[in-house]
């Protein structure tokens, strides 16, 4: 290689004389002197990693009821829902975060998984593996159907048509499907149920029908443990998806779709997979939703739920990994707190101010909190879009470089 | 002679809603050779280069590449036969690193348009991961390997996309004014490549307007004027024609 | 055929509220390039300007309740009453046609303050961000709604002499009993003169071709060196009015609630997607025709064969149009399709 090198580039020279072969002559040799620039083959992502990084969120996730304790958030209600909406939006970001095809129908499958996970309740078992698997598998289904027939467009087009399907599923669990959603009551488990599996086993009567684990019941923190170990799981996976070519392969196509197509790769199953896997994502989490309280209703398909996930994506960062279930946390636990501020909890909290500034001041507040929690979440989301596109995610690393350029200035001064 | 074409474009008509792009347009491109398509502006240079990857389908007529119809398929089919594009912009990915960029299409190359390798590393196979440093060692873009392809200049976003096309191997590359809009230096360093690449065997089709690039690289000539293929030999044989210097001069200006 | 004739119309007046919405959304998409997921909460707020209207109209006070003799009554009384008598209860039953009156100022300004407090820094972000802080936009709208108002639908009727049923059949010469309400015809008939007007001013104004040029091609516009950002803003102010007129006169047939922003946005976006991403007489055709479709949906007939196709006709639609024919009924090539 090098030979064929010298003799290019003498002919190059031969041929055009003027001064700027010369300098090009220079530069273009400085590359292949360098041995240690040759190539590398350190790993670019050492194995190692993923399983540190795994353990490390999973220390996180399982520690929480403690280091949750001073905010005042460490409670299983709560923490399940962190952990099942933490699950819901890393899978979101697999879609929306890696190839940049934003869907507004994501809580069609999480309304799917729910009513899978509750008629496994109903006619299986109230053990809670074959309710995961069979939403896991319905919500698949679903995705896969939905999902061919959506990215045949792309863009704008693309996040109407899967708004389009999720406010399809959503009608159709209010009105004709009434007797697989049973409408606005509500799905929920009955004790007459048959219990296919559970019979089989000689124990299909129970006292109050709940959602179990081989004898542990579902409920508080045994239902936290549960949805914090499937998080982890999720969260590897997800994690190996990104690490993944297949990963690169979806971060091309957002980049450049076209790009992906003249390089040789047929885009449309990559983008398939990607919607399908993340509906499966979804999936599990309205199956974990079933769980820890075993009702599904139509309400987790409206599509004020899909802009709900996208909100928390792009709150934390979208196309980061950690991002996401940042997001998801965030979002949850000031729902939680908004929504249970009052009127007299407000009063109470200004007490320090004299009375007609207090007054005032609660019903400024009053509106954000509350039932009006949605307007907070509101302002939120509009914020968010226009300072800070890239999530918190973006504002850590801008945060970072902040310092880090203050510092290299500090030291050059 | 005609054994050993790699590319046949066979009597190929295109219309834009009524206007003639292309007509009658008969090109053999020969193994291992660079020919090179010249022409005015709006000759339909960039039509007829889109015509060979099926970004346009032709009226009439059809592209045969090793004795395979080409017309009609898509994109990822014909790079998959072998047919590698630099755009006359570039097209890259410019939110992955310049290693990325490459590996992408060492993939493709690899594995096919599809393959769903979810859970494996990015870089357990070796082989790509080495074919991508050593193109773009090749190349000159090296140091940079892990920086985002966004950062590059225009130049530079030039080469990698010859590195994205050069590490699939393709038997026939297509280039659309790989120099336009480049300095002197970037000129001539892609000059420089192309001829390492020639010693190669690897056949090109290069459309240019720079014609110190067109004499410097090509083993054959076609002028394409209005639609037509009104010149086509050697360098040296286009340069004296008289129907090429009218079509330059009368046509252009 | 008295029953076709009957759904025909039944669609009509439901495809005007979508013809109107989708203008509008066509319109800023077609001129600004922005992908406007708040349009659904401008049409709510013009329903809202007539429900404030009423409420300020109505103001009351408790009055001595004459007609009750035999022990003290009271009752409450609109000051207008009491001011002004007839006259005062006549302007209260005739508050949706003077809601338009209130409704086009108002909308006016909050088109032009949206514009130019946030809509206008989105114009070179990605699509995604537009619908993203868009629909930021349209939750804090709806909310604020639900702040004033409450969440319960507040009734608000039409004027009393356009509360019966015309007899259409009678009209149209049939021999079948053909009646239908006043007041959605009344509604039908607005909203084709509002859909005129806003042709016409595209088509016959100087302002208005200039704003259609700048659709076509925003940079030669700007290149003759017309300020064509300035027609823009006044291009979303009327799009922000049609879309509020559109809500304020569909109180009569339609309770206003704080959610008809987002219940209709949906539906108004099929519209856009259906009629042709940027095509203003595609929305309306699209408009008319999905009304009229979806009402035959509703048929008793329809429903029997195709259980709940009513719920799900529209989205059905959509996907089939944007599967077969992307660009929609009236679409032009090349739009949005990246």
């Amino acid at each position: 290689m090098d030979t064929t090198n010298t003799t290019a580039d003498l002919k190059s020279a031969t041929m055009d004389a003027d001064t700027h072969s010369a300098h090009y002559h220079t530069k273009s040799e400085v590359p292949t002197q360098l041995p240690p620039l040759g190539p590398d083959m350190r790993p670019l992502w050492p194995p190692k990693v993923d399983i540190l990084m795994t353990v490390l969120f999973g220390i996180a996730v399982f520690s929480m009821p403690i280091w949750l304790q001073p905010f005042g958030a460490a409670y299983p209600d709560l923490m399940q829902r962190f952990a099942i909406f933490g699950i819901f939006a890393i899978g979101f970001n697999i879609l929306f975060g890696l190839t940049g095809y934003l869907s507004f129908g994501h809580a069609a499958f999480l309304g799917i998984g729910s009513y899978a996970a509750v008629w496994s309740f109903k006619l299986l078992s109230l053990n809670v593996v074959p309710a995961i698997i069979l939403s896991v598998l319905i919500a698949g289904v679903f995705a896969a159907a939905i999902g061919y027939v959506s990215l045949r467009r792309s863009g704008i087009y693309f996040s109407i048509l899967t708004l389009a399907f999720a406010q399809m599923c959503y009608n159709l669990a209010y009105s004709v499907l009434t007797p697989i959603t049973n409408g606005e009551t509500g799905l929920r488990v009955l004790r007459n149920d048959p219990r296919v599996l559970d019979a089989l086993v000689g124990s299909s009567e129970v006292a109050i029908p709940r959602a179990s684990f081989f004898g542990i019941s579902m409920t508080g923190m045994a239902g936290f443990w549960a949805c914090a170990v499937c998080l982890m799981i999720a969260f590897y996976i997800a994690l190996r998806i990104t690490r993944s070519p297949f990963g690169m392969m979806l971060r091309g196509i957002k980049s450049n779709q076209t790009r992906m197509a003249y390089v040789g790769f047929n885009t449309r199953p990559y983008t398939l997979v990607a919607f399908i896997v993340s509906g499966m994502y979804a999936g599990l989490a309205g199956a974990l939703l079933a769980v820890v309280d075993p009702l599904a209703g139509a309400e987790r398909m409206q599509w004020t739920a899909s802009g709900e996930v996208v909100l928390m994506t792009i709150l934390g960062g979208a196309g980061t990994l950690l991002g996401p279930f940042i997001g998801a946390v965030l979002i949850k636990y000031f729902e939680n707190i908004f929504s249970a501020l009052g009127h007299t909890t407000l009063s109470d909290a200004f007490s320090f101010l004299p009375d007609g500034v207090r007054e005032f001041a609660v019903s400024i507040v009053s509106p954000f909190v509350g039932e009006g929690w949605h307007l907070t979440l509101g302002v939120l989301f509009v914020l968010v879009v226009i300072f800070l596109p890239g999530g918190l995610a973006e504002g850590f690393r801008r945060i970072g470089r902040m310092f880090r350029g203050g510092n290299k200035s500090e030291t050059s001064s | 002679m005609k054994g050993n074409a790699v590319l046949h474009v066979a009597d190929v008509q295109k219309n834009f809603a009524g206007l003639r792009a292309l007509s009658d347009i008969d090109l053999m491109i020969e193994e291992g050779k660079t020919h090179a398509i010249i022409g005015p502006n709006g000759a339909g240079k960039s039509t007829l280069l889109n015509v060979c990857v099926g970004r346009i389908a032709p009226d009439e007529g059809a592209v045969v590449f090793k004795g395979q119809v080409i017309t009609g398929k898509k994109p990822h089919e014909i790079n998959q036969l072998g047919i590698a594009r630099v755009f006359q912009t570039p097209e890259i990915f410019p939110d992955l690193t310049l290693l990325q960029n490459v590996m992408a299409p060492a993939y493709a190359r690899r594995d096919g348009p599809i393959r769903l390798n979810l859970l494996s590393a990015l870089d357990a196979d070796k082989d790509v991961r080495a074919e991508a440093e050593h193109v773009l060692l090749d190349l000159g873009l090296i140091e940079k390997r892990h920086h985002e392809a966004a950062s590059l200049s225009r130049g530079d976003k030039r080469r990698l996309e010859l590195a994205m096309c050069l590490v699939q191997h393709p038997s026939l590359l297509l280039l659309d004014e790989p120099t336009a809009g480049m300095s002197r230096l970037d000129t001539n360093r892609t000059i420089d490549i192309l001829k390492r690449i020639k010693e190669r065997g690897m056949t090109k089709v290069i459309i240019e307007h720079d014609m110190h690039v067109v004499f410097s690289l090509a083993d054959k000539v076609s002028v394409l004027a209005q639609g037509r293929i009104i010149a086509e030999g050697t360098p040296d044989e286009v340069r004296a024609d008289p129907r090429v210097q009218e079509a330059y001069l009368g046509g252009a200006h | 055929m008295d029953a076709i004739l009957l759904q025909v119309l039944n669609g009509l007046d439901k495809g005007g509220a979508y013809a109107l919405i989708a203008l509008g959304l066509t319109l800023t998409f077609g001129t600004l390039g922005v992908v406007n997921f708040a349009h659904g909460a401008l049409f709510m707020l013009g329903a809202f300007c007539a429900v404030g209207l009423q409420e300020v109209l109505t103001l009351s006070v408790r009055v001595r309740d004459e007609s009750i003799t035999f022990f003290e009554a009271y009752k409450e009384e609109p000051y207008l009453v009491l001011w002004f008598g007839d006259t005062g209860a006549a302007i209260i039953d005739w508050v949706v046609p003077l809601s338009v009156l209130v409704t086009i100022p108002l909308m006016l300004l909050i088109g032009v303050a949206f514009e130019r407090g946030l809509i206008r820094f989105f114009y070179k972000r990605p699509h995604a961000e537009q619908i993203l802080v868009t629909f930021g936009l349209a939750i804090v709208i709806q909310e604020l709604i639900k702040a004033g108002f409450g969440a319960n639908p507040i009734p608000i009727s039409a004027p009393e002499i356009a509360r019966g049923s015309a007899d259409i059949g009678a009209m149209l010469g049939l021999s079948g009993v053909l009646t239908y309400p006043w007041w959605r015809l009344i509604y039908l008939a607005s909203s084709l003169f509002i859909i005129g007007g806003v042709f016409a001013f595209l088509n016959l104004t100087t302002y208005g071709m200039v704003v259609r040029a700048g659709m076509a091609d925003r940079e030669t516009v700007q290149l003759l060196g017309i300020n064509i950002q300035r027609r823009f803003t006044v291009v979303f102010g009327l799009a922000a009015v049609v879309a509020g007129l559109a809500g304020a006169l569909y109180t009569p047939i339609l309770t206003p609630n704080y959610h008809i922003g987002m219940d209709f946005l949906v539906l108004s976006f099929v519209v856009v997607v259906v009629g042709g991403m940027g095509s203003l007489g595609g929305a309306v055709l699209a408009g008319f025709l999905l009304g009229i479709l979806q009402s035959f949906a509703s048929l008793n007939e329809v429903k029997s064969i195709l259980p709940g196709i009513d719920q799900i006709i529209i989205y059905l639609v959509a996907v089939v149009v944007l599967l077969a024919r992307p660009r929609g009924l009236l679409g032009r090539r090349g739009v949005m399709e990246a």
